[in-house]
């Protein structure tokens, strides 16, 4: 990483502590927020919010890889968490399963070479009445099938087109 | 099912105008009264908990609401606070007054931060309206709400495992006592009252325990929110008096046709066709409101083995108890599956499933055997022998 990066990234954690507060309390919400905007948190980001919070680098480390939501690995942009809990399976979640595979040509656990999408499992959403229910981030799409697969992806991917801001909203039918 | 009113049409606030004119005492003996008993599954009596937590002394006490709502088939939570916030907000902070908490924390799950948008907009509703903050409503009470988001881990629906991760550690459950009550969050009295609870706890102020107590049993009282999923021909979020049968819920639901119920969600019990005259109560079958309806065409195996995976990939793996022996159970399950377990090692797993019931440290370990023993059970006929559909 260019120490300029490094610079950002670490002034970028000090803001949001002084903003979630500046405690052990705190190192979720900041832990969340540094998932949320660069999709990694890697070791360098646990070294300063260690020193923020005044513990040690590896208590850091500790819950970042015991959630599932945080994890130190890199993720895409975009973050497909498909339910794989019971009333979801019974409604057809393995069809979803493997069209996902199908159009992004990688397998779940894994991420797209390009970094645009990543595929993961979830345990119970609570969209149980209205599966297969699957995660974009933190939007909810339920009752998907395998044909309406390609239609989330493709809202997903008009983001990255040439003229789309990173921060445009993504619109989904 | 009833003419009696019914939780949606609460009079908005009537609860906390109620608190705010009793003494605490009084709140928590109508609450009693009541015969509420904790609807996030355990059962544990709410006046007792609030009692033990307004008795202690201590210069800070918490209300927190659980809305780590994890448990496969349950989604009557995530309704409540689409639909009704205001009434779990209310809730909290009659809970405030009742134990003399100044804070209360919702901690919402990672998989709801979709819902985070709206609850805050309440909250800030509710400041405007002073129904939050310094001096609520002209009384004395200083209470407020803030939002804490999960971070995806079902342990974290285990009330000490929530604090942790409110603390910042990892979701592990704490030895149990000391409780919450006296010992929790920051090492202050802290309840921890689940999302229909409080919601429950705000209607109950507002018209009586006895209005609350006129349905449902001796020992389970009142009403309750159900989720229901599977194969049935209307699931989604219903309310019932406690103590229905299996059966009555069923043909409500449309799935009388169903071979087995799973009430409690992956942690409860496999309830066969046989056993559908049984009640749904806390004496009974008890239950934190997920019921997934499994239809005759359903492979128990195929059930067990989606429970058993989630078991393994949510066990917290601090007691070994849990940590091994769901992955034994499921190394187990697969040899049923393909049909190369015998007898002696099936009683084997079985032993194994009531070690971990006593030998673990927190509810997860204790119940993720339960599916598991009560197929075993029930199904014995469509477990052995079996030739595998998937070489």
């Amino acid at each position: 990483m260019l120490m300029t990066e490094r610079d950002r990234l670490a002034s970028e954690i000090r803001s949001l502590a002084a903003k979630l507060g500046q405690d052990r309390t705190s190192l979720i919400p900041i832990l969340l927020e540094v998932k949320r905007k660069y999709h990694t948190i890697d070791s360098y980001a646990m070294q300063v919010i260690a020193d923020l919070l005044g513990i040690h680098p590896v208590e850091v480390n500790s819950v970042v890889s015991f959630y599932a939501f945080l994890g130190g690995h890199r993720q895409g942009k975009f973050v497909i968490r498909l339910c794989r809990t019971i009333s979801c399976d019974m409604q057809g979640k393995s069809r979803v399963e493997r069209q996902l595979e199908n159009d992004l040509g990688i397998r779940f656990g894994e991420t797209t070479p390009d970094g645009k999408f990543t595929l993961e499992f979830a345990n119970c959403m609570g969209m149980c009445d209205q599966g297969p229910a699957l995660l974009v981030n933190d939007r909810i799409h339920t009752r998907v099938t395998p044909e309406k697969v390609h239609e989330i992806l493709e809202a997903c991917r008009r983001v990255f087109g040439v003229h789309a801001a990173e921060t445009k909203e993504v619109v989904f039918k | 099912m009833s003419p009696l009113p019914t939780y949606d049409s609460m009079i908005p606030e009537a609860g906390l105008r109620a608190a705010l004119a009793l003494d605490r005492p009084r709140i928590i003996s109508e609450i009693g009264a009541s015969g509420l008993k904790g609807r996030g599954g355990a059962g544990f009596p709410t006046a007792v908990k609030w009692n033990f937590a307004a008795a202690a002394q201590a210069d800070k006490k918490f209300v927190i609401c659980n809305a780590d709502e994890g448990e496969p088939g349950t989604f009557k939570d995530r309704v409540i606070l689409q639909e009704h916030a205001d009434l779990v907000f209310e809730g909290m902070t009659v809970a405030g007054k009742a134990v003399g908490a100044h804070e209360g924390i919702l901690f919402l799950r990672g998989e709801y931060t979709y819902l985070r948008g709206h609850l805050e907009a309440v909250l800030a509703g509710r400041r405007d309206r002073n129904l939050l903050g310094k001096g609520i409503l002209g009384s004395g009470l200083d209470f407020d709400i803030r939002i804490f988001m999960g971070a995806g881990a079902y342990i974290c629906g285990e009330e000490t495992a929530l604090i942790e991760a409110l603390e910042g550690f990892r979701g592990e459950p704490r030895n149990r006592p000391p409780f919450p009550v006296n010992t929790g969050f920051l090492g202050r009295p802290s309840i921890v009252n689940n999302v229909e609870t409080l919601a429950w706890a705000a209607c109950i102020l507002g018209r009586g325990a006895d209005w609350f107590r006129s349905v449902g049993t001796e020992k389970s009282t009142g009403r309750k929110i159900f989720s229901v999923s599977g194969d049935c021909a209307r699931p989604g979020v219903y309310e019932f008096p406690m103590g229905l049968t299996v059966a009555e819920l069923l043909k409500e639901v449309g799935g009388e046709d169903a071979k087995a119920a799973q009430i409690g969600g992956a942690a409860g019990q496999c309830v066969p066709a046989k056993d559908f005259g049984r009640s749904i109560a806390f004496e009974d079958i008890p239950t934190g409101g997920s019921i997934i309806v499994l239809g005759p065409h359903r492979d128990m195996l195929d059930v067990l083995h989606n429970f058993l995976e989630f078991f393994v990939d949510e066990s917290c793996g601090q007691c070994a108890p849990c940590r091994l022996g769901n992955t034994k159970l499921l190394e187990g399950l697969e040899m049923l599956r393909n049909g190369t377990c015998s007898m002696a090692y099936l009683k084997e797993l079985c032993d194994l499933g009531g070690t971990m019931q006593v030998a673990s440290k927190c509810g997860l370990g204790q119940s993720s055997p339960n599916a598991f023993l009560s197929v075993v059970e029930n199904f014995r006929e469509e477990l052995m022998g079996r030739i595998p559909t998937h070489a």
